[in-house]
């Protein structure tokens, strides 16, 4: 195994652990957020959670991207031709 | 492991390699047609109860068009729904033992994409014409014009990305744990698989409505939920 490759795999888990922790946060702030809002307005909860879901999806897709970007390094990877 | 990135073609048509993803598209498509066909056969004004079911889809997608997008559904019900419907179908034909979603393959992801790319230029020309569609681009100031054009390319692409992302993800990680673990072990992940192809078809179709909304109301942003608010 040479060194590309290694670096290739070290890399790959340093994308999807780091890329993980910010839309963790961001996440965790905006359920928390959502909650707050359905607590004082039960009666948009329709509204909140449809937008709610919209968001998340946008924001998980922050993840989506390091994990493409990963899988890229490990299967795809032009440099290790 | 192979490459989630590669489709391995199944057999060869001609000069044309068919992949295993195309014949899923294929039979999905054959199902759709073939169930909505059956159901709008007999329609009455007195509904039976599988066209009550599909009035309620219907009447949901309806009523998602006018919230999102602040129009009458008629002019976009046709697209939206079909994209949602295929997006739903697709990503839990996984259900079906031996299918892999086809949306778990870039290239079926890269068409949808490029689909609602072509359907917002589409809209946004009938609704208003070609001048003003490309006024669209200079919305708050000419100074704009390269990043409203370059933000249609990337969104485009990040549509295309979101849904390979989160179905690819969840099939390859049914596949890890299925090879770690055992039999029954990925049950949970797979129920949270369709979750996520729920959601991610719904978002799909909700973003391309909010990209059309944006070329077809000349000039001003998109209306989101947000403008709703009233004041705690």
């Amino acid at each position: 195994m040479n060194w590309l490759a290694l670096v290739s795999i070290i890399s790959a888990a340093l994308a999807v652990s780091f890329g993980a922790i910010g839309p963790a946060l961001a996440e965790g702030r905006a359920v928390a957020a959502a909650m707050d809002a359905i607590a004082r307005q039960p009666e948009s909860a329709n509204t909140i959670s449809r937008t709610l879901f919209v968001g998340l999806a946008m924001i998980e897709t922050m993840a989506i991207y390091c994990l493409v970007i990963a899988l890229l390094l490990l299967f795809a990877n032009p440099l290790l031709k | 492991m192979t490459s989630p990135l590669l489709s391995v073609a199944l057999f060869h048509l001609g000069p044309v390699p068919i992949t295993a993803g195309v014949v899923a598209t294929w039979a999905i498509m054959a199902v759709l047609v073939l169930g909505g066909i059956l159901v709008s056969r007999r329609l009455s004004l007195v509904p039976s109860a599988s066209q009550a079911a599909f009035e309620l889809v219907v009447d949901a997608v309806d009523s998602q068009i006018r919230d999102t997008m602040r129009v009458e559904p008629a002019p976009y019900r046709a697209f939206i729904g079909t994209l949602f419907t295929f997006i739903f179908v697709a990503n839990w034909s996984s259900l079906v033992p031996g299918v892999e979603p086809p949306t778990a393959h870039l290239e079926t992801d890269a068409a949808l994409a490029l689909l609602v790319f072509v359907a917002v230029i589409w809209f946004g020309i009938r609704a208003g014409g070609v001048r003003r569609y490309l006024a669209t681009f200079a919305s708050p100031n000419p100074i704009m014009i390269p990043l409203n054009f370059i933000e249609s390319l990337t969104r485009t692409f990040s549509l295309l990305v979101r849904l390979f992302g989160n179905v690819m993800s969840g099939v390859f990680v049914i596949g890890i744990v299925l090879s770690l673990a055992g039999l029954l072990v990925p049950i949970p992940l797979m129920a949270l698989d369709l979750l996520t192809g729920a959601v991610q078809a719904y978002i799909f179709a909700v973003l391309a409505m909010v990209f059309i909304a944006g070329a077809i109301s000349e000039g001003q942003p998109a209306p989101d939920a947000s403008s709703q608010r009233t004041p705690p």
